[in-house]
């Protein structure tokens, strides 16, 4: 016997975003402030540090810095999240709609990932004014947050997912926030070798360098091509690790 | 064994037919050869004690848990072997509203409905006349989280019943609801059934269960121990009659017949309930209200038989059924 057909990935897609953002409008909004004050406060501290410092450290703080917002909300926000709907069973609340769980998942990690457009975007413009920067490829920032957001909320939801606890669940999105902190302010050159590797594997650094050179008086695009390739592909990775997670969590 | 499953009165094909349905979580046994048959229209009610094993039966239903054994078919397709068509066919109130608590329930209930694959104006539209009918407008558009217990269940319920689905599989969809909203719900789900829908309703409350059910199993430690309608139950300790006492201070000790009913009531402080004989239990009460223990009673009702002193009759142990 063929069964009823179950909701389209798109419309699935579409109602589990605008549900996201209807609750970002009631509950979030203070945490995305949060996410973008404490990036405004690092590039406003590390003015003092770097006042004469060569431009390619000013590039990469206030690239590190813009990131450091997307790993705040699409990274430790999302694993918290996910962390609570699973140790609370609030996941049967979709995995008894008909909708394909890859839309469930892209859906939420969209979501937060959009949500850090606003934040990067103040970010960015007030860091690059700050340290005379050229806002003229500002543009770069659009696809970095876009391939960064996607590759961090696939991470943090694949933690928040995997976690046995829902505390473990927070404490890997705060350590995995810090990491793209510590990870993107400083250039790889400036780092011992064991680190620089692993600032090789996370998603995160790729976006900083694309728009560290962004920044630049003479970017190269070809540069920024690659280092956005090279996030999205992690994107997709992530993406997949987090729905092969969402599947094992539901249970069925 | 599992106990005798009822079969539906109509001869139309079972909606759902579980047959010898077991699920262990580490040690704990949650469900243990369950086996019913719920037919088309059917309220049919799971009812039982806390951790009686009534969510993981309904969970299983649902395709959310998968069973360690036995059977589930709904409406002619194997939820064991596909779980996810239950999502197409039924409608699932969960017991927690964590994932739409930030929502309007207005929003949440729309959003479920474009989840459940309805358009965005159909969806709108049911949100709407489920407000109405729930007697939710007033709270429609507030986040959930800030909304009293009784009012959050309200809009969690409206969330299952948007997309009249053909089968509602509900979790307790009454707790924590004031007598008021608490008829809106069962009238709801009266409308439902009357349109065609079958509703799998899973309580601990006797009232609810004798008053909206078609049949209920009554679950203890995972099994099914008795399946029928409240009225056959009931007729099955048609004899007993439960008495209830409420003393104003200390009881009489010295009193024989209080003493008598010390041992087979239980007590919750002040609080004496027993079930007796019809005969027993009326030379108690008369014994009790002409002699000098009249003085130390503040209340007392004799009533007929519920479906908790089924549950117990039928050897169920725990005491935390709802009465009211």
């Amino acid at each position: 016997m063929t069964a009823p057909p179950a909701t389209g990935f798109g419309p699935a897609f579409a109602a589990v975003y605008a549900g996201q953002v209807s609750r970002a409008r009631t509950a979030r909004a203070s945490l995305f402030f949060v996410a973008t004050l404490q990036s405004l406060g690092l590039v406003l501290l590390l003015r003092g540090v770097v006042d004469d410092g060569r431009i390619a450290e000013k590039q990469h703080i206030v690239a590190g810095s813009v990131v450091l917002v997307v790993g705040f909300v699409a990274l430790n926000l999302l694993a918290q999240r996910f962390g609570l709907l699973r140790a609370g069973g609030a996941l049967d609340y979709y995995a008894a709609l008909p909708v394909p769980p890859a839309a469930v998942v892209l859906g939420i990690a969209a979501s937060y990932a959009s949500f850090t457009l606003p934040g990067t975007a103040v970010v960015g413009v007030v860091g690059a004014a700050l340290y005379g920067l050229p806002l003229v490829h500002l543009w770069v920032l659009i696809p970095a947050v876009a391939v960064s957001g996607a590759a961090l909320a696939g991470l943090g939801a694949a933690l928040g997912l995997l976690a046995p606890r829902p505390e473990l669940a927070t404490v890997c999105g705060q350590l995995g926030m810090t990491l793209v902190l510590f990870l993107g302010l400083v250039r790889a050159e400036r780092m011992p070798g064991p680190i620089r590797l692993v600032r090789a594997v996370m998603p995160s650094s790729y976006a900083v360098d694309a728009l560290a050179e962004a920044f630049a008086r003479r970017p190269s695009f070809g540069a920024i091509a690659v280092d956005l390739a090279i996030c999205a592909a992690s994107a997709v990775a992530t993406l997949t690790l987090a729905t092969v997670a969402y599947r094992r969590a539901v249970a069925r | 064994m599992p106990a005798e499953v009822g079969v539906p009165t109509a001869a139309a094909e079972p909606v759902c037919v579980v047959q010898g349905l077991s699920r262990r979580f580490s040690s704990v046994v949650a469900n243990d050869g369950v086996s019913v048959s719920i037919g088309p229209g059917e309220v049919f009610g799971v009812l039982g004690p806390n951790g009686a094993g009534k969510s993981t039966f309904v969970r299983q239903v649902m395709g959310l848990v998968r069973p360690d054994a036995g059977s589930i078919m709904l409406l002619g397709y194997d939820v064991v072997r596909r779980p996810e068509v239950a999502s197409r066919v039924a409608a699932y109130l969960p017991q927690d509203d964590v994932a739409i608590g930030d929502l309007a329930p207005r929003r949440a209930v729309e959003l479920t409905g474009r989840l459940r694959g309805m358009g965005r104006g159909e969806a709108r539209a049911a949100a709407a006349a489920l407000a109405d009918e729930l007697d939710l407008a007033e709270t429609a558009d507030r986040p959930i989280a800030r909304l009293s217990g009784g009012q959050r269940r309200l809009a969690s319920v409206a969330t299952a019943l948007v997309g009249d689905r053909r089968v509602l599989v509900l979790d307790e969809p009454t707790t924590g609801l004031d007598p008021a909203a608490r008829r809106a719900v069962w009238s709801a789900i009266e409308r439902r059934r009357a349109a065609g829908s079958t509703v799998i309703l899973v309580t601990h409350n006797v009232l609810e269960a004798e008053t909206v059910l078609d049949r209920v199993a009554v679950f203890e430690r995972g099994r099914v121990i008795a399946c029928d309608t409240p009225g056959r139950l009931k007729a099955a300790v048609s004899n007993d009659v439960r008495l209830d006492l409420v003393w104003r201070d200390e009881p009489p000790w010295d009193d024989p017949t209080v003493a008598r009913l010390a041992e087979v009531s239980e007590q919750v402080g002040r609080r004496w309930s027993a079930r007796l004989p019809t005969d027993v239990a009326r030379a108690a009460l008369g014994e009790l209200t002409t002699g000098a223990a009249l003085a130390a009673l503040d209340d007392f009702t004799l009533a007929t038989a519920t479906l908790e002193d089924v549950y117990l009759a039928l050897g169920g142990v725990a005491h935390d059924l709802e009465r009211t």
